[in-house]
């Protein structure tokens, strides 16, 4: 069809061309002879006396004469006519030009649209199509469960009631909890609850809408008010989740062309957000200053001579896989320097850090403005939902048009949006809660860290979500793989449970469908780990009896038959 | 008899207080009475002042001058709008002891004999909550069950409006675009300080293109106060908003510190579960008692607990599937099934209007994403057959998987997926589906089961079911819906599961409560009610809209009703009309639907009372006639019903017509308000032409 339609226009296109080509092989030869021809009108009577005057023969004469007749007939003709003589203005040159412009416009009018899409499909035939299409079974949809997964599945712990220092199971036992982030058991303090229960009364449970229609309610206003007014930021803006938070915000700021340096273990969103922006990525080694400086140095470089794109550090507060905290009076200066901007991922270390749960900021003595963008979670130590970016005013107001899980999801229901106002405030009213979690992080620590011959802590000792790998020595001695170790540390979580105490390992970063396995090899993923979360709402004497039976289970396990040295 | 409304934009107005008030026979509950005859209101005394009450609620100081709010005055004398002036609450007591100072004999009785009292202050004012939220049934014949009966599903048909009205939405376009350019070209000249954000500051990129922002600078930003305006409150029946204003051309916003409170017509609210009492509200009170008020843990840690395991079971029950996974948000929960189900070499079909987040799984996925044009099923077999038959690009091997995915109702468009033509497509090329139900599940269907039902297609036809409990539930979050199996693999291999939180104890609890409610396993009656009446509501707004002679989108039975503005100034203009009604409307233009159909969007909702549809239809009209937004050709329908039987051939008649590109020459429907209030119960219930 398309090629039918091609040779068509190229037909006519060669007609047209053919006719045009004797037409200017008229003129010059008319032109050469009587260049004043042209001069006077170029009506037909005109014409042809200057044509009779000629040499050319009658028949052609009369020819011509008829032709113009004919012309005339048309409407308008005059006006070409005109054109024609005017433009003509006894320079046969110019004649050559304007027809070669002329033919320029009608071939290219006249030439096939052709389409920008490459299509490099094999031709085939409609029953070939047929039988291609009967011949083709997809895979099924989803592969076999594995081993690891059906075991993770079947153990997955169910809660009845609520979640408190102790837990009852479905099983019917009580145990204590060290694996949830309520870390001050703000989600059962009973004037929470109250207020909670007194707002579902005022609003109802969800808001049935996006914020942009008529889901912002004034909840959401006061809670981004509080929120920045702890943190010490000119605006916030508040997300439906705080594991989508930042996927959202790095691509509203983030387009293809810009430059996002990250941190090698940076958590599971930010790297699907840096995905979801086709920034160019650059990463450095873990919390290593002096190769972020080696990087930026290496980008300012290579950005000379070039129009200045958006640059950006992205990095975490408290590390979501490492549990360490971010070097960030280092960073900032780094940032000073080098003139990029600063993402900072306040999920784990706001609430948490420093004197009244600012985060890292206040807890290494920065000035937040200082950073960009911070962004954080109410989910976890704060017991409500959702997360926050806080920044400038401009910068929060663009997200509010073009963060997607903002604009195209419904809001925070009004009930935790004020319980984290509530929250906030608490933490500001009685900085004595984070004290007294700190006393508990640090006599749990002394129980597991030190004192421990197989595990190490690599959580900064502020952080209540402390995380303990297998020292290396000990997976170098016994050849663990990464999957051994996770076995291991699944072993621990069962045996500390079968002791009493809950707690939970660091999950690994699921990995996208379909790559080969040479290319998962230079994924990062995180060391294997078991979590232990630190709440205050266990008093010294249980968290250290706690710590014991951790320790104790850890120890069960690496002495037990099942992990020995692999042969 | 229009008597008895609780409504709280009115306070109370002696002067049309009446006393006759049970006159129907079905009157089971007294306060929900709500029955009101426009023709009845015609022969109302005319010294009843219209709209002699304050527009605001009494219990508010008016801050505004009231004529502001008012609706113009030109409305004809006959038909004055039903709600805005039912007089409320302040009903006299009838007794039968008589009033006389005698002693009478029945004093004697312990239980005097009142016929009716009117409830006590504090009573009348929970009543007026709840009605706020939840709007009582006006009649029996107020209900509408749909279903879909047939074998080929028709596409509606689109209406277009005279050509007058597309060149000059181009020739708008085209002022607003150059008289930004204009304003930017002066702006950067003499006020550099506002342009300040656009370009580098000290050796920083600016974090705004100047092109990409020109829209929102130059377009968006005159528009800005129809958008995001603050509410309080329960998003129910009516919503209360907050008032604000600016003084710096929409810049920002300064709340007054009054509320009004308008009909809701905006959140999708569609079984009327945003509700601050009734069952939902008690069992999530019950539920914060006993759970608290988060879980503060990931579903993939410790976060599951026994109203997980409840709510998933219910779920997967209610959409007919063998298990279900929930996450604490809807966005998500497509963003990253997507990822768990396919990638490199997989193919994934998606409609062209799908939603923004099946758009971000469909990329996070790594998958080849392909698009087909909404709705045509041509158009997607085209697709699979060139796409199976070529292979994966470059390497030719055959596709993995291939996975189609479509919403069951369309946001924006008010479309339903033509599921028949789906199914058989999908038996031939042997894709595995995926239908997104966030706006279908609970909202379509005899029994509010989304498309399947409404279709009376086994739900063992498509491979995943998803859905979010945001709009019909009255919830937060989302589900992922399959095979046991596929689940069970989705538990372990989802990002959204692993790391994203839980749902919390109250949301699950909204969840479980209008789930069971829908069922009819508590409060029978209720659930079917909820959903009779918005087939009833949906259809009724849509055929009163196209009567009016509006341009609609959508299918019939669904309740999200687009109405077309074209103009972008009509765009501000329709939103500050219908906000001066007192009604609140979601409106959108481009980048959210295409450049020239700018629209308001309706919600319809089962908690809407045949009444507040007939304001909605009164304030349609005016503003319709004031900005000249009545420009349908008939051929969607809103013709003079023909006789009975004949109806539905009169739309296969036009559609052959329109589809050998004739022109059907109909006379375009342009009703009189009275007429569509009329004839609107009767004819809902017969094919909308």
């Amino acid at each position: 069809m398309a090629t039918d339609e091609r040779e068509h226009f190229s037909h006519t296109s060669n007609e047209f061309s053919g006719i045009l080509d004797n037409a200017t092989a008229i003129v010059p030869a008319q032109t050469n002879n009587y260049s004043t021809m042209a001069d006077s009108a170029l009506n037909s009577t005109s014409y042809l006396a200057a044509a009779q005057s000629s040499e050319l023969p009658s028949t052609a004469l009369h020819y011509l004469d008829v032709a113009f007749s004919y012309i005339q007939m048309i409407p308008g003709s005059a006006i070409i006519i005109r054109y024609i003589k005017t433009s003509h203005q006894n320079d046969p040159v110019r004649t050559v030009i304007e027809l070669f412009l002329f033919i320029f416009a009608v071939r290219y009018l006249l030439a096939p649209t052709y389409s920008t899409k490459k299509t490099k499909n094999v031709p085939l035939s409609q029953e070939e199509i047929e039988d291609l299409v009967e011949d083709w079974t997809p895979e099924p949809l989803v592969s076999d469960v594995t081993d690891f997964e059906r075991i993770e599945n079947e153990r997955r712990p169910v809660i009845v009631g609520p979640v408190g220092p102790k837990v009852k199971l479905q099983s019917g036992r009580t145990v204590t909890n060290l694996a949830s982030y309520n870390h001050y058991n703000f989600a059962n303090n009973p004037d929470l609850t109250q207020k909670a229960i007194n707002t579902v009364r005022t609003y109802g449970v969800g808001p049935c809408s996006p914020p942009g229609f008529y889901g912002t309610q004034d909840v959401h206003m006061r809670s981004e008010a509080d929120i920045a007014s702890h943190i010490g930021m000119p605006a916030v803006i508040i997300y439906a989740q705080s594991f989508s938070t930042i996927s959202s915000v790095i691509p509203a700021f983030m387009k293809r062309g810009d430059i996002i340096v990250a941190d090698k273990a940076v958590n599971y969103p930010i790297r699907k957000g840096m995905q979801l922006s086709r920034s160019q990525v650059r990463w450095y080694e873990h919390n290593d200053m002096e190769d972020l400086e080696r990087v930026l140095q290496k980008l300012v470089k290579e950005g000379q001579g070039k129009p200045l794109t958006r640059r950006f550090i992205v990095t975490e507060g408290l590390f979501e896989t490492t549990g360490d905290a971010v070097d960030l009076p280092r960073i900032v200066e780094l940032k000073m320097k080098y003139k990029f901007r600063i993402l900072l991922d306040e999920t784990w270390s706001y609430g948490v850090l420093g004197r009244t749960g600012r985060g890292v900021t206040e807890h290494q003595n920065v000035d937040p403005t200082n950073v960009d963008m911070i962004i954080g979670g109410l989910a976890g130590a704060l017991a409500s939902g959702g997360g926050f970016c806080a920044s400038t005013e401009e910068i929060v107001e663009h997200q509010r048009l073009s963060a997607a899980s903002y604009t195209f999801s419904a809001a925070l229901p009004a009930f935790l949006a004020t319980t984290a106002s509530e929250t906030v405030n608490l933490l500001q009213e009685q900085p004595t809660i984070i004290q007294s979690l700190r006393e508990n992080i640090r006599t749990m620590l002394t129980q597991l860290d030190p004192r421990s011959d197989w595990v190490r802590c690599t959580s900064c000792a502020d952080n209540p979500v402390m995380l303990l790998v297998l020292k290396d020595t000990v997976v170098q001695e016994r050849g663990f793989s990464v999957a051994d170790q996770e076995g291991v540390f699944q072993d621990c979580v069962d045996e500390a449970l079968a002791n009493g105490v809950l707690i939970t390992r660091l999950k690994a970063m699921p990995s996208p469908l379909g790559v080969s396995p040479r290319e998962l090899e230079k994924e990062w993923q995180p060391r294997p780990a078991l979590k232990v979360c630190v709440t205050n709402a266990l008093s010294k004497k249980e968290t250290e009896k706690a710590g014991i039976v951790i320790r104790h289970a850890i120890t069960t396990i690496m002495r037990g038959k099942k992990w020995q040295r692999q042969s | 008899m229009p008597l008895r409304t609780l409504n709280p934009f009115v306070s109370s107005s002696p002067s049309s207080t009446t006393t006759e008030v049970l006159s129907e026979k079905e009157a089971i509950r007294i306060e929900s009475r709500e029955i009101r005859d426009p023709n009845k209101a015609k022969f109302r005394p005319r010294f009843t002042i219209p709209f002699s009450g304050s527009p605001k609620t009494a219990v508010r100081p008016s801050s505004e001058p009231t004529g502001r709010l008012e609706p113009p005055s030109q409305i004809p004398a006959s038909f004055r709008p039903p709600s805005p002036q039912i007089p409320t609450l302040s009903l006299p007591t009838i007794n039968l002891t008589t009033a006389t100072g005698e002693k009478s004999k029945m004093e004697e009785l312990s239980k005097p004999l009142t016929l009716f009292a009117p409830p006590s202050p504090a009573e009348a004012k929970r009543i007026a909550k709840a009605h706020a939220a939840f709007g009582p049934l006006g009649s029996k014949q107020h209900l509408y069950s749909s279903r879909f009966v047939g074998s080929e599903f028709p596409e509606p048909i689109a209406d277009e409006p005279p050509y007058f009205y597309l060149i000059t939405t181009y020739i708008s376009y085209l002022i607003l675009i150059i008289f930004g350019h204009v304003r930017d070209f002066f702006g950067k000249r003499f006020k550099q300080e506002s342009y300040k954000y656009l370009q580098e500051r000290d050796g920083y990129a600016p974090l705004n293109s100047d092109f990409d922002n020109f829209y929102i600078r130059r377009l968006q930003l005159r528009i800005n106060d129809c958008f995001r305006r603050p509410v309080t409150g329960v998003p129910g029946r009516f919503i209360t908003l907050l008032d604000r204003e600016s003084d710096d051309f929409n810049l920002s916003f300064k709340l007054k510190g009054t509320t009004t409170e308008t009909l809701n017509m905006s959140s999708y609210n569609y079984l009327g579960f945003a509700q601050s009492e009734g069952e939902c509200a008690d069992d999530a009170e019950k539920s914060i008692k006993k759970y608290g008020i988060s879980f503060c843990s990931p579903r993939g840690d410790i976060g599951t607990s026994d109203l997980h395991v409840q709510v998933e079971q219910q779920v997967a029950e209610f959409v007919g599937k063998e298990a279900a996974t929930i996450h604490s948000m809807g966005f998500v929960t497509n963003a990253t099934t997507f990822t768990a189900l396919v990638g490199k070499g997989c193919l994934m079909i998606s409609d062209q209007l799908n939603h923004s987040s099946i758009r971000y799984g469909a990329r996070l996925s790594g998958a080849v994403i392909d698009m087909f044009k909404h709705n045509d099923m041509a158009d997607l077999e085209r697709l699979l057959r060139e796409r199976i038959s070529q292979g994966q690009p470059r390497t030719h091997r055959p596709w993995r998987k291939i996975l189609v995915a479509v919403e069951g109702l369309y946001s924006m468009e008010g479309t339903m997926v033509n599921l028949p033509g789906l199914v058989a497509l999908k038996k031939k090329y042997k894709f595995a589906l995926y239908v997104d139900e966030a706006h279908s599940i609970g909202a379509l269907g005899p029994r509010g089961r989304g498309v399947c039902d409404y279709f009376g297609i086994s739900t063992s036809e498509i491979d995943i079911l998803m859905g979010t409990f945001t709009k019909s539930f009255g919830a937060n979050g989302g589900y992922v819906a399959g095979p046991k199996a596929f689940i069970d693999k989705v538990r372990v291999t989802n990002a959204g599961t692993i790391f994203g939180e839980t749902p919390t104890p109250a949301v699950l609890t909204q969840i479980s409560t209008s789930l069971r409610i829908i069922n009819g396993e508590i409060c029978p009656g209720q659930g079917e009610e909820r959903l009779q009446r918005l087939a009833f509501n949906s259809r009724y707004l849509r055929l009163g809209l196209k009567r009016l002679g509006f341009i609609v989108y959508g299918h019939d039975d669904s309740p999200i009703i687009p109405l077309l503005l074209y103009h972008p100034a009509k765009i501000p203009a329709f939103s500050h009309e219908m906000l001066k009604r007192k009604i609140a409307v979601v409106v959108v233009g481009y980048p959210a639907t295409p450049l020239i159909s700018s629209r308001a969007r309706f919600c319809v909702s089962a908690a809407h009372t045949k009444d507040d549809l007939d304001r909605m239809l009164s304030a349609c009209d005016q503003a319709g006639d004031i900005l000249q937004l009545k420009f349908s050709s008939g051929i969607a329908g809103g013709q003079e019903p023909l006789h009975d039987g004949l109806t539905n051939e009169g739309v296969n008649e036009v559609r052959s017509c329109l589809e050998a590109g004739g022109d059907p020459g109909m006379e375009p429907p342009r009703w009189k308000l009275e007429d569509v209030l009329k004839r609107g119960v009767q004819d809902v219930k017969k094919p909308l032409c």
